[in-house]
């Protein structure tokens, strides 16, 4: 089990736990809001990545997951009176079994084919839940403002989902580096690289990129439970919303895609960006600068697949052969 | 004599072009096979009909007695069949030790990752490459890629190896080195088909010859009834000289 004394693990833990804890020791709001966000970018970059980055398969309409997970568990709070934990599994799950019957379904597409069969799916699912009565249709589902109190009112509400999301970013940095350093991982990889090749040398690849998909999955059904549960509710534009999709993969570009450490830079990285904009008072001619936050992660997608294609941390891995060692 | 693999009356067409047309023939144990024929007369597509890539329209094949027409190639790997290719198919963002491990890991006996990486190592120094483990695949020359396809499929330990021209773009003293690999290989009980363009390996080093001329096989026989064969020389060598010639360079 050596993979797990490597520095680039444990570099990567410690960001992310530092992130997290930071507003738990300082019990201070405002930076475990901000915390929330990253967290969440973090984790659900983490979670795409396993797809994307280490089978190569991009998942454009990943954001059905967070979308759908997120419904679920909210239905379930809503209408069973769930407990929120029981409220969060029960999301990934569904996301999960999603994945699981796409998987052997759209994973048969190749390269931009697969990309547009996501997008697809994310609409559709999306059109069929803006039209299913018990997901409350078009208005979507609103909480109770009693079913905090069993929490301890909204504040601690808010502090619990917070530990939540630390607890699955943690979780998600640990597995994800299990995968990479697994046999299954280097399957995985071994499809990224030429999918017939890894049929020859007998990578099973259907069932491969099935679990793949199945894995990077269930994570960001937790995490829409967890965040619409803290926002009260639901709706289908805010569930599906394709441009939580693309930032995820502005992320996972930034940072270096196939790498552990990479997502979870990109993250940061890109939410930092995002907070500066949205909170920036500067106009471009007439138009606040806060309107082209899409704008900005667009071109810096377009900048990275141009000039570091690799992300950052695959540029500096790339460049520095001593920084293998420790990135990872 | 056990027959490791049987092909039987194989057709395979892609739309309108009919890419091989009743192909026949068995293979014992512990054999190199060479399978030679002008450019497309269907090797290559053979080979992939072989491995489950392309499954025939017509006829079977059995693998150690099995019916695997219809097996798709990680099936047939984990039966023991590996192969390398035409065109070398590294993996480009992996380690050259890395690559090897997915052969180990992955076909027939399914290792672990820990006896992956010892096999691997292994088999390197086998074809020679064993200072370049830590390098990316993507960097390596293309003698060294051949010979990176060639531990991948050494390291699945497969009892069936099909070789794909693993002489061709190699210079000399490259090809000789390759030819004593593929006779060790042999030596080690693993039976070879190869598919060569260069006629003096492939008549000095196979037991039996199949010749394939725009899919159909014309011929089938030891080298020097294949050099001497009516047919051969007329679709293949073209001029009868040349196969005197071949033979008296032996």
């Amino acid at each position: 089990m050596k993979q797990w004394l490597h520095p680039g693990f444990w570099l990567t833990l410690l960001i992310v736990l530092a992130l997290g804890l930071a507003p738990v020791f300082t019990r201070n709001a405002g930076l475990r809001e901000t915390g929330f966000t990253i967290l969440l970018a973090i984790s659900m970059a983490v979670s795409l990545n396993i797809i994307m980055g280490y089978t190569g398969y991009v998942s454009f309409g990943h954001v059905v997951f967070y979308g759908l997970g997120g419904y679920t568990g909210m239905y379930l709070i809503d209408t069973w009176g769930a407990p929120l934990p029981l409220a969060v599994l029960g999301g990934g799950a569904t996301s999960a079994l999603l994945a699981f019957g796409l998987g052997k379904a759209i994973l048969r597409l190749r390269g931009a084919y697969f990309a547009l069969a996501t997008i697809g799916v994310n609409e559709a699912v999306r059109t069929f839940v803006a039209n299913f009565k018990p997901f409350g249709g078009p208005t979507g589902i609103e909480l109770q403002f009693s079913v905090y109190k069993q929490y301890g009112g909204a504040a601690d509400a808010l502090w619990l989902t917070y530990y939540g999301v630390i607890a699955i970013s943690v979780f998600a940095v640990i597995f994800s580096y299990y995968i990479k350093t697994s046999k299954f991982g280097l399957g995985l990889m071994s499809i990224r690289e030429d999918e017939d090749a890894a049929e020859v040398m007998g990578v099973i690849t259907p069932d491969a990129k099935t679990m793949a998909f199945v894995f990077s999955a269930f994570l960001p059904g937790m995490l829409g439970v967890l965040f619409f549960f803290k926002n009260g509710n639901v709706e289908p534009a805010d569930a599906f919303r394709l441009g939580f999709s693309i930032e995820s993969l502005v992320m996972i570009m930034l940072g270096g895609q196939g790498t552990l450490l990479g997502p979870v830079i990109g993250a940061l990285g890109y939410q930092r960006l995002r907070g500066l904009l949205l909170t920036s008072d500067a106009m471009i001619g007439s138009l606040p600068l806060k309107d082209f936050q899409l704008v900005i992660a667009g071109l810096l997608m377009l900048v990275i697949i141009l000039f570091i294609p690799a992300g950052l941390v695959g540029w500096l891995r790339q460049k520095f052969a001593f920084l293998r060692r420790i990135l990872v | 004599m056990s027959m490791l693999l049987q092909v039987q009356g194989v057709t395979k067409r892609f739309g309108g072009l009919q890419a091989l047309t009743q192909v026949t023939f068995d293979l014992p144990k512990g054999q190199i096979f060479g399978l030679i024929g002008p450019n497309g007369a269907g090797k290559t597509t053979l080979f992939n009909t072989i491995n489950g890539v392309y499954h025939p329209e017509e006829g079977r094949i059995l693998f150690q007695g099995k019916d695997v027409t219809q097996m798709h190639p990680y099936h047939l790997a984990k039966m023991g069949m590996a192969r390398t290719h035409q065109i070398v198919r590294p993996l480009n963002e992996l380690t050259v030790r890395e690559n090897v491990m997915v052969g180990a890991c992955f076909g027939h006996e399914n290792q672990s990752l820990g006896k992956a990486a010892k096999i691997a190592d292994e088999t390197l120094d086998f074809v020679k490459i064993s200072g370049r483990s830590d390098q990316l695949a993507g960097s390596l020359n293309v003698a060294q890629k051949k010979r990176l396809e060639m531990a991948r499929a050494l390291a699945a330990h497969p009892r069936l190896l099909l070789l794909d021209e693993v002489l061709a773009g190699l210079n000399p003293s490259e090809i000789d080195g390759m030819i004593q690999m593929v006779l060790d290989i042999r030596a080690q009980g693993i039976t070879i088909i190869m598919i060569e363009h260069l006629m003096k390996a492939v008549m000095n080093v196979s037991d039996r010859i199949l010749v394939l001329d725009y899919g159909e096989q014309i011929a089938e026989g030891s080298p020097s009834e294949i050099a001497n064969h009516p047919k051969v020389i007329e679709a293949y060598l073209g001029d009868p000289k040349l196969a005197e010639k071949l033979m008296e360079e032996d």
